[in-house]
C-alpha cells in the first residue's frame, strides 16, 4: 500500500484535480515545476534557513512528564505552537512564497477561517515584500477580530467572503475565483492538505518537516526513530499529514487522527468528516465531504473555528478508507477539558484545534510503555475569549 | 442527429441562455424554457444549482443559492422536466458542478437525460482528462453530447485535444474571468477569437461569459458559431420577474 500521491495526483481512490477549465494552466504550471522547484538544494538551503532563524526551528519536541503521569503513559508534544504566528501553518506559507517568487508571481492570495493560515500567509508576504490579498468569510471576520487585526498590520488586505454560509469554504471559493480572474500574476496559497493537485502533496511536504524533525529528536530522547503512536487533530488536515508524513510506511507507528465532534456526531453540529462525510469533490478533490444527498455541500460545526472545514485532504480519506489510520471524534467539551487540563498540568495554553488532539486520551488507553507523540498545532492565544466564556473563568 | 448538432448545421449565428433552475421561483423552470423557445431563442442551458459554484460570478452564486433556498433538488429538476419534450422542441443543455452528478450517480443522471430528453451536459469542473477516461463510454451511450471550456489561456495543443473529445460545441470563455464580468471585449478578445478562428477546430465554438446585450453578441459571433448569455438574463429575472422573457430576448437580436 503507498501512502504518497501518484503521478495523476491520487491517494488511492482520492484527489485528483477537478478544476475549470480556466484554472487549468495556472495549476498545470504548479503540477508540471513543483517537484523540481522544492527540491533544488538552493531552494532547500533557503527553506531551511528561514524555518531556522525566521520561525524558530526546529520545534522542541517536550516530554509532558505531569501529562504522562496522568494517562499512564510516555507522552511527548511537539512543540508547534512555539513557531513564529503561533502555528504549524508558517512552514507551509515559507515554502510556498518562495515556490511563489520562483515561478515570477508578485501577488498572493489566500483562504482563512480562524485567520491562521491568513497570519501565516500575511506574514511571509512582509517579509518578501509581496502583495497580499485574504479572503475570510463575512462571519469569521467577526468572530476572529484580532487575527483580522494581525493581518492589517502585517500589510495584507482582508476580503470578505460574503457568499453562501459565509465562512471558511466560501472564503475558499472566493479565493479560487480571484485565481480565475488573475491567472497570470497571481499565486494561491492554499493552506491545507486540500485542493487541486498538487497542492495537497506540496503543503504535506512543507510540513514534512514537523515528522522529520520528530525523528531525530526522538532518537535523542528515547534511543528510536519511531513513536508508537503519532496523534494530530484534523480540519483539512496539514499538521497531521506534516507529522504523520515520516512515519506513514512504517508500520509499527499507529497514526491516529482526531477530528472534531462538535456538540456531537450526531448532533446536527458537528465536523466529524470521517463519520458524516461521503466520497465527493469540493474545492477541485475527490475526497470525504460533509454533503445533502443531493451533492450539496454542508456547513460543518466546531467550538474551533480552524476545525470546521466540511471536507478533509485525500491523504486522510485515504489513510480512512484503508484503515491506516484511526480515527476519533471529540466533542466541544471534551477538547476544552483537554485544553484546561494541559494549561494546568504543563503550563501550555494549546489553541483549541490541538486540544482536540490531547483529547485522545478519552477514547484511546496506551501502555505505560508507549511512546505517543502528540501534535500541538498551535497555541491558544487567540482562542482565550473562548475558553474564559467557556468555563466562567 | 443529437438535436445540439442538427442547430450548430443551421445557417446562423446561435443565441443560447442560461438560467438557473429553480429561480427566481420553484417552479419557474418550464415557464421560463416555454418562452425562451417562443421567444426564438436557439438553445438553453438549465443550471442545476449547486453550493459552491466556484467557476461563478456573484449573479449565478446568488441565484443558486436562492434556488437551493427554494427547495430545488436534481430529483426535483428532473420531474418538472419530465414532460418538456411534449412543447419544447429546441436544444436542452444541462450545466452543473460535477459533484450533484456524482452523488446521483453519473451513469443514472445520464439515463435520466436521455429519458427527458436532454441533449447535452456543461459540467465545468470535469476536466476533459477525466471524462476521457472514466466518463466518455458512459454519455455516449445515452446519447449525450458534452460541451467543453476553453480560455484564452488554453494552449493550441490542448485546444486540439479538446476539440478531438468533443462531439457537438466547444465553450469558447471570453476571458480570464468568472461569469458575469462585465469588463467588455476588447484587443486581447479579438486576437483571441482570431487565433481560435485560424486553427479550422473540428467542433464549433459558441463564445460565454460577458455577453450581455446586441453589441457584445455580435462581437462574440464574428467568428463563432453563437454565443451565451447567462448572468445578463438572471438579472433581468430578479429585475423584471418572468412575464418579460420575450423582451430581453428580442433586445438582443
Amino acid at each position: 500500500m503507498s501512502y504518497q500521491v501518484d503521478e495523476k495526483g491520487y491517494y488511492g481512490d482520492f484527489g485528483g484535480a477537478y478544476i475549470p477549465e480556466m484554472l487549468y494552466p495556472n495549476v498545470e504550471e504548479l503540477r508540471t515545476t513543483y517537484l523540481d522547484i522544492i527540491n533544488e538544494p538552493s531552494f532547500k538551503e533557503e527553506f531551511h534557513q528561514l524555518l531556522k532563524d525566521y520561525v524558530g526551528r526546529p520545534s522542541p519536541l517536550y516530554y509532558a512528564n505531569r501529562l504522562s503521569e496522568k494517562h499512564n503513559t510516555k507522552v511527548y508534544l511537539k512543540r508547534e505552537d512555539l513557531n513564529h504566528t503561533g502555528a504549524h501553518k508558517v512552514n507551509n506559507t515559507i515554502g510556498q512564497i518562495l515556490v511563489a517568487k520562483k515561478l515570477g508571481k508578485n501577488r498572493i492570495i489566500a483562504e482563512t477561517g480562524a485567520g491562521q493560515h491568513g497570519v501565516a500567509t500575511a506574514t511571509v508576504c512582509a517579509l518578501m515584500g509581496i502583495e497580499c490579498i485574504v479572503y475570510m468569510g463575512e462571519i469569521d471576520i467577526k468572530r476572529q477580530a484580532p487575527n483580522v487585526a494581525r493581518m492589517k498590520m502585517l500589510g495584507a488586505e482582508v476580503r470578505p467572503a460574503k457568499s453562501g454560509s459565509k465562512t471558511l469554504k466560501d472564503a475558499t471559493n472566493e479565493a479560487i475565483r480571484d485565481w480565475i480572474n488573475n491567472p497570470v500574476d497571481t499565486h494561491y496559497i492554499i493552506g491545507s492538505a486540500i485542493g487541486p493537485h498538487p497542492y495537497p502533496d506540496m503543503v504535506t511536504r512543507f510540513q514534512s518537516i514537523i515528522s522529520e524533525e520528530i525523528k531525530w529528536q526522538l532518537k535523542e530522547k528515547e534511543g528510536r526513530e519511531n513513536p508508537d503512536y503519532v496523534v494530530a487533530c484534523i480540519g483539512g488536515g496539514s499538521n497531521a499529514a506534516g507529522t504523520y508524513y515520516h512515519f506513514l510506511d512504517q508500520p509499527d507507528v499507529g497514526i491516529i487522527a482526531v477530528e472534531a465532534a462538535g456538540k456531537g456526531v450526531n448532533s446536527g453540529e458537528s465536523a466529524a468528516t470521517s463519520q458524516l462525510g461521503k466520497e465527493g469533490i469540493i474545492h477541485g478533490c475527490k475526497t470525504l465531504l460533509m454533503q445533502t444527498t443531493d451533492g450539496q455541500i454542508t456547513e460543518p460545526y466546531s467550538i474551533s473555528a480552524g476545525l470546521d472545514y466540511p471536507g478533509v485532504g485525500p491523504l486522510h480519506s485515504h489513510l480512512y478508507k484503508t484503515a491506516r489510520g484511526e480515527f476519533f471524534s471529540v466533542t466541544d467539551n471534551d477538547a476544552m477539558t483537554a485544553g484546561l487540563e494541559l494549561s494546568q498540568l504543563e503550563g501550555i495554553i494549546p489553541a483549541i484545534e490541538s486540544s482536540h488532539a490531547l483529547a485522545v486520551f478519552n477514547d484511546k488507553k496506551f501502555k505505560p510503555e508507549d511512546v505517543v507523540v502528540i501534535s500541538l498545532s498551535g497555541r491558544g492565544d487567540k482562542d482565550l475569549d473562548t475558553y474564559i466564556d467557556y468555563f466562567k473563568l | 442527429m443529437n438535436r445540439i448538432n442538427q442547430k450548430l448545421n443551421e445557417d446562423k449565428k446561435l443565441l443560447s441562455i442560461y438560467f438557473t433552475a429553480g429561480y427566481p421561483a420553484l417552479n419557474d423552470t418550464k415557464k421560463i424554457i416555454q418562452d425562451l423557445e417562443n421567444s426564438g431563442v436557439d438553445m438553453i442551458e438549465i443550471g442545476l444549482p449547486f453550493s459552491d459554484p466556484l467557476a461563478d460570478g456573484p449573479t449565478i452564486q446568488e441565484s443558486s443559492t436562492a434556488a437551493l433556498k427554494n427547495g430545488m433538488t436534481t430529483n426535483i429538476l428532473f420531474e418538472q422536466l419530465a414532460d418538456i419534450r411534449t412543447t419544447v422542441n429546441i436544444p436542452l443543455i444541462i450545466m452543473g458542478y460535477f459533484n450533484p452528478m456524482l452523488q446521483y450517480g453519473v451513469e443514472a443522471f445520464c439515463a435520466k437525460c436521455q429519458e427527458i430528453g436532454i441533449d447535452g451536459l456543461i459540467i465545468p469542473d470535469l476536466p476533459v482528462a477525466e471524462y476521457h477516461e472514466h466518463y466518455q463510454a458512459t454519455f455516449e451511450k445515452y446519447g449525450l453530447i458534452n460541451v467543453f471550456l476553453i480560455t484564452p489561456q488554453t494552449s493550441d495543443e490542448r485546444i486540439r485535444f479538446i476539440d478531438s473529445v468533443s462531439n457537438g460545441f466547444i465553450y469558447m470563455v471570453s476571458s480570464a474571468s468568472v461569469t458575469g464580468s462585465t469588463s467588455g471585449f476588447g484587443n486581447t478578445q479579438e486576437t483571441y477569437f482570431d487565433r481560435i478562428a485560424t486553427m479550422n477546430l473540428k467542433a464549433p465554438q459558441v463564445v460565454g461569459f460577458g455577453i450581455r446585450d446586441t453589441e457584445t453578441f455580435m462581437q462574440a459571433t464574428k467568428t463563432g458559431k453563437g454565443a451565451i448569455i447567462g448572468s445578463a438574463f438572471i438579472k433581468h429575472l430578479t429585475n423584471e420577474g418572468v412575464d418579460t422573457i420575450d423582451s430581453f430576448v428580442k433586445k438582443i437580436r
